[in-house]
């Protein structure tokens, strides 16, 4: 078993370390076929080595009798054996299918080449809020996700929380996750949809229920107003530049819908869904040459003026 | 003889289909697309007669670039004035009719500089290897690009839905009733 688990790679990303009930649920699918799998290979390979050592030369009429009996019962063995195995499947199946009634938080995530979109539902409009590339839930509470793809078929993963699920356009879909202990789960498109889809990941921040509601009262205010003269230069930078067109900053003009949301961006894990950590020389060679990391990505080069850079990576540093 | 010629025919037909038509430019250096500013907005000139010097549109015929076009053209909102060519507040783009010129640098200078009455100017606001893909696109609506480069249909202005899924056709599925 710790063989497997170090092949699986680490506890944020994997299948064998659940945190979400739904996984606990495929967890226990996998121990159970992996214990079954793991007995009948080694009473097949004991019965094989038996069976080599007690060969005989001669075919006996008795002996071929003995042959049909056993491997009629062999047989019937491994038709039980399957269909047990059948059953566990669909019933675990079943169990993650369930969905938890309507009034549980309700999220919307759009797939996009190549990043992730996530929108937190509310009936009340001015509570509504566009975040992207994280997604953060309360622990124990059923969160419903409507899943959306506004280009090519994405794959919904978050391997600790629950299994996949295909975002196809214009065919909605939903999921379900529950987290059971708060922690930081990696989640990654399972789904090819061209030239970075190795570079479309997610993370999804499990808090306490108290955490949870203070990040969702910060997260529901608009940016903060730049404090000092260089981010307020830089954001002069950011509103004269081809910035706004595709970024929205909520509380300035910026409005734009193509790009991620950059409300709150100082406070993401990484850039470029989850290419690089969100640190200031990784940010500053993103916007200078995006097409260096990301290959095709709709982010297009920006020819900034010597003394423009510095003032616009404070800017956006000071979006918390 | 005959099937020689034959096979070498369709030897030529392979080798051919394998050429490279265009060449898709993932990384643009800011050089690549760096504007010439040469458009003139009157004919007059002074001294004597100097011929034009024409600014090619560096993605010219380009099919990928016709379609990064196509897609700023949406994203940009041009579709807000000019709907999807055929107009709207602004005039049509797949007409022959051309106030300001049809030449690659005339579009370019509309979309970049604006003009009277409501085209606003995008001046710093699109990188420029983005806006001669917009050109390239807009000089594509009235058909004046090779078939193989020209964009397909929008999904959404066919007359059913996009392939394989036609909802006007299957009847609404009513919501399960319980006694």
């Amino acid at each position: 078993m710790t063989f497997v688990t170090f092949f699986a790679g680490s506890g944020i990303q994997s299948a064998l370390e659940p945190a979400g009930a739904h996984a606990a649920r495929i967890g226990r699918l996998w121990d159970v076929f992996l214990i079954i799998s793991a007995v009948v290979w080694l009473l097949v390979m004991i019965a094989l080595f038996i069976a080599l050592a007690r060969r005989k030369r001669e075919e006996t009429p008795d002996g071929a009798a003995r042959a049909r009996t056993t491997v009629s019962i062999a047989t019937a063995i491994t038709l039980v054996t399957l269909a047990a195995l059948l059953v566990a499947s669909v019933l675990t199946g079943r169990a993650i299918a369930d969905h938890a009634p309507p009034g549980t938080i309700q999220l919307k995530v759009t797939g996009k080449q190549w990043w992730w979109q996530v929108e937190y539902d509310d009936p009340d409009k001015s509570k509504r809020f566009t975040d992207a590339n994280e997604i953060h839930i309360p622990v124990g509470v059923p969160v419903n996700i409507q899943l959306h793809s506004s280009d090519v078929i994405h794959s919904f993963w978050i391997p600790n929380l629950n299994g996949k699920q295909d975002l196809i356009p214009g065919h909605d879909g939903s999921i379900q996750l529950q987290a059971t202990r708060p922690g930081i789960y990696r989640g990654q498109c399972a789904e090819f949809c061209g030239l970075q889809h190795a570079k479309m990941a997610l993370w999804v921040h499990a808090m306490t229920q108290s955490d949870y509601a203070n990040w969702l009262t910060a997260a529901r205010q608009p940016s903060k107003i730049p404090s000092t003269p260089e981010q307020r230069k830089g954001e002069e930078v950011f509103m004269s530049s081809p910035c706004p067109l595709c970024h929205t900053i909520q509380g300035t003009d910026a409005g734009g819908k193509t790009g991620p949301d950059l409300t709150h961006f100082a406070g993401r894990r990484s850039i470029a869904a989850g290419t690089w950590p969100n640190r200031r020389g990784y940010l500053a060679g993103w916007i200078v040459d995006p097409q260096h990391i990301k290959p095709g990505s709709q982010m297009p080069p920006m020819l900034l003026d010597e003394g423009q850079l510095q003032p616009l990576l404070a800017y956006l540093e000071s979006l918390q | 003889m005959r099937a020689r010629n034959l096979i070498v025919f369709a030897a030529v037909i392979v080798a051919l289909s394998s050429c490279e038509r265009e060449e898709r430019r993932f990384r643009e250096m800011p050089s690549a697309a760096a504007r010439r500013n040469t458009e003139r907005l009157v004919t007059l000139v002074p001294g004597p007669y100097t011929p034009d010097v024409r600014v090619r549109n560096p993605y010219e015929h380009n099919a990928f670039a016709i379609s990064e076009g196509k897609r700023l053209f949406t994203w940009y909102n041009c579709v807000g004035c000019h709907a999807n060519g055929g107009g709207g507040m602004g005039p049509p783009l797949m007409d022959e009719q051309w106030i300001y010129g049809s030449d690659p640098e005339n579009i370019f200078a509309t979309i970049v500089e604006g003009r009277p009455n409501g085209m606003p100017s995008f001046r710093g606001k699109i990188p420029e290897y983005q806006v001669w893909q917009l050109v390239a696109f807009v000089q594509s609506l009235s058909g004046n690009v090779p078939k193989d480069a020209a964009n397909g249909r929008n999904d959404d202005m066919q007359v059913h839905k996009q392939e394989q899924s036609q909802p006007d056709l299957i009847p609404e599925r009513q919501p399960a009733t319980h006694p």
